[in-house]
């Protein structure tokens, strides 16, 4: 009989796969932020706050009050109702934008490095192309083509982040693919399909998810300055880069107006940066090694 | 009796983990004098490599440190950051196993050689790329003066760890530790670097101590030779003491568990069961205990330590050792 | 033509002129030029050389992972190189592999037990449970509690048990032949017995015909019965373990068991004869790819390519000058 581990037993029973180590206090912080951040959007219409449309012309640029928790704007409107709601549109966008993304960039990327050859040349070659395009020109171009709405915007955004994750996605499968492992699949007679779901693709989740977070940072802040300067989201649609864009009138009045939602993306864009860049750490897979 | 070059003495090294607290080593005691070789044997996890960081004072940031290292008369635990520095390269050299990482990719050989002349033995730019090339040559390398101005990727593994050693030997040290220096060579090539190291030292009346799992490669090499386990030394004698009349079973063990040439093939090899130990958990007793067939209950409850066998340079830690010397098979 | 070293009746493998050569960075490597050998059924050939003689290569090449440029695999009659998809998938089933890195070779992500029932589902057995029971025997037979480990990731396991892991996932689907490629090299000395032993046991068990690929000698010719040695791409020598060991016949061979480092004190090692290094694959010498290093180098060497033939009964060496 060949030779059993004989210490197998205990030593395995001592070590459960120990993941969650010093996740500090900054990054739960974070955490919290969005699931508050979501949780406001997500149940806007629930709250028993006032309209955000509602003008208050003889009430305009008022200071916190019991009535408007965080005053109102230039047009006499709630301004936390209008942050709540101005943070549905960062987070559809910001949130659906790298999605596209994702999924595309992460399906082309793996292709890519997984085949090689003349495929992954076209591949790269489109992309460089596409990240070389100035983005703002396309996106103004896009939008005075075919309007702006919320959803031609995600639509834009989505196409532009497609690059960035193909690469990721095609530099974690190169690694990838030369390992053994893979080869132990492909002499195994596994299909190139079951190869790329099984064996790829739970190792290239990772980083891709943990790039997608950074990316939502990036949109949000892209989405932000687009609507700062009128090119985004339409009115009487409020996000936060309108409602910065309309508090710079009243910087010497009431700089809390251009402040509050510049606060609110800042905390936003950080959470979501310190979350990702944590995963990343994570998923560095030198864990664990003495 | 040579005064001792470099003396280790208790030295401990403890390193903390997520898992609780790693004892890299435990209270070793070591002594070399001048052009004298010791071979440090033992497996993966056995603390060899850890011993050699704490003789550098190179240890990783978090580890702690405690005993002697004495080198050349001074404690160089004492010793200022600056001080050492102007040791170590200059009088205290290395080695390591992977050429490829211990050798800076995106500098020249020739930069890397002479930054270690023009530091500790403040030669200016022509005096260093003469030496350079001398000791290229010396270490066996074709064509010096165009290698000089090659990058380590473009030679081979060979090549590159005779770079390394040209460096270490650059400025004349007293000690050389090579940790692993050949294992991730061909064999071919291991047998010139094994010899080229020797050779040098012979010239250089320089100290060495040879750090490997392979008994093999200390066999003819070495002139003392200590065998670690679970971080600490289990064994340690004259070179010929150990092979003929070894006393502990580890050491026993490991010689049989190599295959050997002459054997016939398809013979069982005797293995040693079990792995060794997780350092994060020591083990009540002996630390071989576990894997060991000659375990009796008094090793599995009390640590032994280190006694004298016939004479006092061959030592053992073991309750129950062998008895019989052991043939060694030629 | 090369004259088939030992030439046998019905062997399981049979490796005809083959050669593989891939570029890199514009440059042609020739990784494998015109090999041939046979393998019996049940036997252990050991195939040894440093690294760039190809060995690797010709391992996967032998299962179609790397295309040859020319020459035939021929396994149990069928011709490997002509075929592809779904047939050669079918074949791969009867031929494994088992790779150096063992931690590598297991997909992190994944769960030991979905590994090792991997060629299973591949193979299109369906029944879950007939499933679990196969992993479960494979993993007794290698010396490890399915219980214990089939829930585990790898990374939670040493090399040595990785290694067995690999070997598991290699038998499950109880096949013909196995190619270890250097599977003990990266592990350490007293796990190396474990594995070199739990492998004869093994093919004991399975009644398999292994190709043990390794630069170590010594370790080769502890499981091989037949051992050929490669040199840039060329076979050098084949013979019967006992054979070779005793009298090489090739320069090459008789260099490597001089270089091996032998633990007994006594042997003071002879200074060995500073050789060089192994020229480059890209560029290798004309005529015989050792004569750069061979100390019985001659024009003739430089000239022509010695062929494999007969110096002794059953041992064969491609040399101008042998030495037996």
């Amino acid at each position: 009989m060949a030779t059993l581990e004989l210490t197998l037993e205990e030593e395995i029973q001592a070590q459960p796969a120990k993941r969650g180590r010093r996740l500090g206090l900054l990054f739960w912080a974070a955490i919290g932020w969005i699931v508050l951040v979501f949780a406001f959007a997500i149940f806007a219409d629930v709250l028993p706050l006032p309209s955000p449309t509602d003008m208050d012309m003889l009430d305009r640029r008022a200071a916190f009050s019991a009535a408007h928790w965080l005053g109102t704007d230039g047009l006499g409107r709630d301004e936390l109702s209008r942050l709540i709601y101005g943070a549905r549109i960062s987070l559809v966008v910001g949130l659906c934008a790298p999605i596209i993304g994702l999924v595309f960039g992460g399906a082309l990327g793996m292709l890519a490095g997984y085949f090689r050859g003349r495929f992954e040349a076209i591949l790269a070659g489109s992309m460089d192309v596409l990240l070389a395009f100035p983005p703002l020109v396309l996106v103004l171009a896009v939008i005075a083509f075919v309007g702006q709405s919320i959803f031609n915007l995600t639509l834009i955004l989505g196409v532009l982040s497609i690059p960035a994750s193909m690469r990721v996605a095609r530099a974690a499968t190169l690694t990838l693919s030369r390992r053994e492992f893979v080869i132990a699949a492909q002499a195994l007679g596994a299909s190139h399909a079951r190869i790329l779901l099984r064996e790829l693709l739970p190792n290239v989740m990772l980083p891709l998810f943990a790039f997608f977070l950074l990316g939502v940072a990036v949109i949000i802040v892209v989405e932000g300055a687009l609507s700062f300067l009128g090119l985004g989201v339409p009115p009487p649609i409020s996000s936060w880069g309108s409602m910065i864009g309309e508090g710079r009138e009243s910087l010497d009045i009431a700089p809390r107006l251009a402040f509050l939602p510049a606060a609110a993306m800042f905390l936003t864009v950080l959470s979501f940066n310190l979350v990702g860049d944590t995963l990343r750490a994570l998923t560095d897979p030198r864990q664990g090694a003495l | 009796m040579n005064k001792a070059l470099l003396s280790v003495e208790d030295v401990v090294v403890d390193l903390p983990t997520p898992r609780g607290n790693l004892r890299a080593v435990d209270r070793v005691n070591l002594a070399l004098g001048p052009g004298q070789t010791l071979g440090v044997v033992g497996e993966s996890g056995c603390g060899k490599t850890m011993l050699s960081r704490a003789i550098l004072q190179l240890l990783p940031k978090k580890a702690k440190l405690s005993g002697r290292v004495m080198f050349d008369g001074q404690d160089l635990a004492s010793l200022d950051p600056e001080a050492l520095r102007k040791l170590r390269g200059r009088s205290l050299a290395v080695v390591f196993q992977d050429p490829m990482t211990s050798l800076n990719p995106v500098l020249t050989i020739g930069t890397q050689l002479m930054e270690t002349l023009q530091e500790h033995l403040e030669l200016d730019v022509s005096a260093a790329r003469k030496r350079s090339v001398e000791l290229l040559a010396a270490v066996g390398i074709p064509a010096p003066e165009q290698r000089l101005m090659q990058y380590p990727h473009q030679l081979s593994g060979g090549m590159r760890q005779r770079v390394a050693i040209a460096i270490a030997l650059s400025c004349e040290p007293k000690l050389l530790i090579a940790d692993e220096p050949t294992t991730a060579l061909d064999v071919t090539i291991q047998a010139q670097i094994l010899d080229l190291l020797a050779r040098e030292q012979r010239r250089r009346h320089m100290a060495m101590i040879l750090i490997t799992h392979d008994l093999g490669v200390v066999a003819g090499r070495t002139d003392e030779v200590a065998v670690m386990y679970a971080g600490r030394v289990v064994e340690r004698a004259p070179t010929p003491a150990l092979f003929k009349k070894m006393r502990m079973p580890y050491t026993e063990a490991l010689l049989a568990a190599i295959p050997k040439l002459d054997a016939a093939p398809h013979t069982v090899l005797p293995a040693i069961s079990g792995r060794p130990p997780d350092p994060t958990r020591p083990i009540k007793g002996c630390s071989f205990s576990p894997r060991c067939r000659y375990a009796v209950a008094r090793c599995h409850g009390e640590k032994p330590e280190l006694t004298e066998a016939e004479t006092p340079a061959h030592q053992f830690a073991c309750f129950h050792p062998i008895e019989t010397p052991v043939a060694v098979p030629s | 033509m090369m004259l088939q070293a030992s030439p046998m009746a019905d062997p399981l493998l049979k490796v005809e002129n083959l050669v593989v050569e891939y570029i890199v960075s514009g440059k042609t490597v020739h990784a494998v030029s015109d090999v041939s050998l046979d393998i019996a059924r049940g036997e252990t050939l050991g195939l040894v050389g440093e690294s760039g003689c190809g060995k690797s290569t010709l391992g996967r090449a032998v299962l179609q992972l790397r295309r040859a440029q020319s020459g035939k695999v021929l396994f149990d009659g069928n011709d490997l190189t002509a075929m592809g998809g779904d047939p050669l998938r079918k074949m791969r089933q009867r031929v494994q592999l088992i790779f150096q890195d063992p931690i590598a070779s297991l997909n992190p992500r994944r769960r030991i037990g979905d590994i090792v029932a991997e060629p299973l589902v591949i193979a299109g057995i369906k029944d879950p449970e007939k499933r679990q029971k196969m992993v479960s025997d494979v993993l007794t037979a290698v010396g490890l509690d399915p219980a214990l480990v089939m829930g585990r990731l790898p990374h939670e396991f040493s090399g040595g048990q990785c290694q067995r892991i690999c070997i598991a996932r290699a038998l499950v689907l109880n096949p013909d032949f196995i190619i270890c490629d250097e599977p003990v090299s990266a592990l350490d000395v007293s796990i190396r017995a474990q594995i070199l032993n739990l492998l004869e046991e093994m093919k004991a068990r399975y009644g398999l015909t292994l190709l043990f690929i390794a630069h170590d000698l010594a370790v080769v010719k502890a499981v091989s019965d037949r051992v050929a040695v490669m040199y840039l791409g060329r076979l050098c020598e084949v013979a019967p373990s006992e054979q070779l060991f005793a009298r090489p016949a090739h320069p090459y061979t008789a260099l490597l068991i001089e270089a091996i480092p032998v633990p007994d004190p006594d042997m003071r090692p002879a200074e060995a004869v500073s050789v060089g290094e192994p020229p480059s694959p890209i560029a290798p010498p004309s005529g015989c790819r050792f004569r750069t290093r061979c100390p019985r180098a001659d024009a003739r060497c430089a000239a022509e390519v010695p062929e494999l033939r007969a110096v002794a009964p059953r041992q064969y060496a491609a040399c101008h000058h042998p030495l037996i």
